[in-house]
């Protein structure tokens, strides 16, 4: 009976989603077919359904492509900010001198330096890593250094009054403290992983989603570049939905202060 | 309540060396500026062991300042501190006990996990801090909530388990910074009681910081009255409630109200000067 009438409370919960999502498509599938658009222009909802299913095993050898592609990506573009971000704590000529760096590296349209990357280092999986890592470590660093630096400065000196080395403190205050700001960094980080490995595939590879969309453009197949849209949406929400879990999972070990969502409008 | 030994104006101590060396907490000529503002200016002070010295004054006196640079978390601009026999600041921290107004838990520390916090900084292992806070678990009243998370305790509970994660590391000097002024009135008097019985103080240097006079009263042995703009010592009352303890209740005994109006008198004169 429980477990029942949770299952019908999630449904409710996306409901408004799934109400939107079936509209969007059904106005769709009636403009596409009312104003008479040409396929290779906007093609219909069914027929990327179609595609899909045609093409499935196709679609799916390309995604595991990108996917991976992704994975390495954004576990280098974790590792680099958390780096980066210890740095930035712990010393201040580290922060003075690579702060401003780091900025300025987001300044730069990373699409204009995808092309250079693969003359440098190859149309390999190097150059796909390098544009995730690029595209997403910034909200990593910038996330996880206000999450280490939101601890309570009375909290910090309750631990110098009981004898605390610096490492302890970071180790036992700060990272747990830094958890929650980490996540909502990760979590964007995920989605633009995705993008940042179609950018990779889009200058220069032999497989992959990005490649796949690159070539149906330029023979006008425009059902598949919808299709692999489709795919690629998907994937990036998997990998949302993962680094949701793993936070989950951990912030149940490490509850935050304030264990709440605070929504405004809601009296 | 040990009863309090003579003790003569703190401000006469200025510079006396001998008192410095017999009292585990002494602070001596001590100015602290904050943004270039003068704080506390010659601020002078002892507590023996045995002794339950109260700060008592208005906000902003510096009382807490005086605690902060008793810890070693603060440096002063000018005079020495000393506490526990350790002049340098540093070497203070960690071998002061320190209890905060705000409990300061570790959301994500149970209640045992939270009072062996002080004993795991010093590397005592897991084991041997866990059996020591099991050992106390029961005098401080937490025995039932050790795998409770501080989300479910009461704000009376909560400071239980501070003040225990301050005791715990059994350091001479032990500081309370407002350890009730979050609570409420009725929890603050229970606890006040309580804190009288659980503390072995006649080994420990105890320094409390109260807004709350009768509270003052209540625990300590000497009360210290301060003014502010700059933070200042102006007067000390000995507490000696002996003939009132004896006739039941304190807080309405003439020797307690006598105490309290002696003290609120001298926060009043200060008052009117500003």
């Amino acid at each position: 009976m429980k477990p029942f009438s949770i299952w019908w409370k999630r449904l409710f919960d996306w409901l408004p989603a799934i109400v939107t999502i079936v509209a969007l498509v059904v106005a769709w599938e009636v403009l596409v077919d009312v104003l008479d658009v040409q396929r290779w222009l906007l093609p219909a909802p069914s027929v990327i359904a179609a595609e899909i299913s045609d093409e499935f095993g196709f679609l799916m050898k390309h995604a595991r492509v990108t996917l991976s592609e992704t994975i390495v990506g954004f576990a280098f573009s974790v590792g680099l900010a958390v780096i980066l971000a210890s740095g930035i704590i712990w010393s201040r000529t580290v922060e003075r001198s690579v702060y401003p760096l780091i900025i300025t590296s987001q300044t730069i349209p990373i699409i204009t330096l995808a092309p250079l990357l693969i003359i440098w280092v190859g149309t390999d999986m190097r150059s796909k890593v390098i544009v995730i890592v690029l595209f997403t470590f910034f909200p990593i660093v910038i996330s996880l250094v206000s999450g280490l630096r939101s601890v309570d400065q009375e909290m910090v000196d309750m631990f110098r009054t009981m004898g605390a080395s610096s490492w302890q403190t970071f180790r036992k205050l700060m990272i747990p403290a830094a958890l929650p700001n980490f996540f909502a960094g990760l979590k964007v980080a995920a989605v633009f992983s995705v993008i940042g490995a179609v950018i990779g595939e889009w200058f220069g590879a032999s497989a992959g989603l990005g490649w796949l969309m690159k070539i149906a453009g330029g023979q006008f197949q425009t059902a598949r570049i919808f299709a692999a849209i489709v795919v690629l949406s998907i994937l990036a929400m998997l990998l949302f939905a993962a680094v949701v879990a793993i936070e989950k999972w951990v912030l149940r070990k490490y509850p935050p202060t304030a264990d709440r969502v605070i929504r405004l409008g809601d009296s | 309540m040990s009863s309090a030994r003579p003790n003569t104006d703190t401000r006469a101590n200025d510079g006396a060396l001998g008192i410095a060396e017999n009292a585990l907490v002494s602070v001596s000529g001590v100015g602290f500026d904050y943004e270039d503002a003068p704080i506390l200016e010659d601020v002078s002070l002892t507590v023996e062991r045995g002794e339950f010295v109260a700060l008592v004054g208005p906000s902003g006196c510096g009382k807490s300042t005086i605690l902060n640079l008793i810890s070693g978390v603060l440096s002063p601009r000018n005079g020495t501190v000393s506490a526990n026999g350790l002049s340098n600041r540093s070497e203070r921290l960690g071998n002061v006990s320190y209890m905060q107004q705000k409990d300061l838990l570790l959301p994500w520390r149970s209640v045992a996990e939270n009072s062996r916090l002080g004993l795991e900084l010093r590397g005592v292992g897991s084991v041997e801090s866990g059996a020591a806070v099991a050992e106390l678990a029961d005098s401080f009243g937490i025995a039932d909530v050790l795998d409770s998370m501080p989300w479910q305790l009461s704000g009376g509970m909560r400071q239980r388990v501070a003040l225990l994660r301050a005791v715990l590391p059994d350091n001479p000097v032990l500081l309370l910074d407002e350890p009730f002024g979050a609570l409420d009135a009725i929890t603050r008097r229970s606890l006040q009681q309580w804190l009288l019985n659980v503390l072995d103080t006649d080994n420990k240097a105890v320094v409390l910081v109260t807004h709350d006079v009768e509270e003052a009263i209540l625990l300590a042995d000497r009360v210290l009255v301060m003014s502010s703009n700059p933070g200042q010592i102006i007067d000390e009352v000995v507490i000696d409630l002996s003939d009132a303890e004896a006739s039941g209740d304190l807080t309405t005994a003439p020797d307690f109200i006598e105490l309290k109006k002696r003290i609120l008198s001298s926060l009043d004169d200060q008052e009117t000067v500003r």
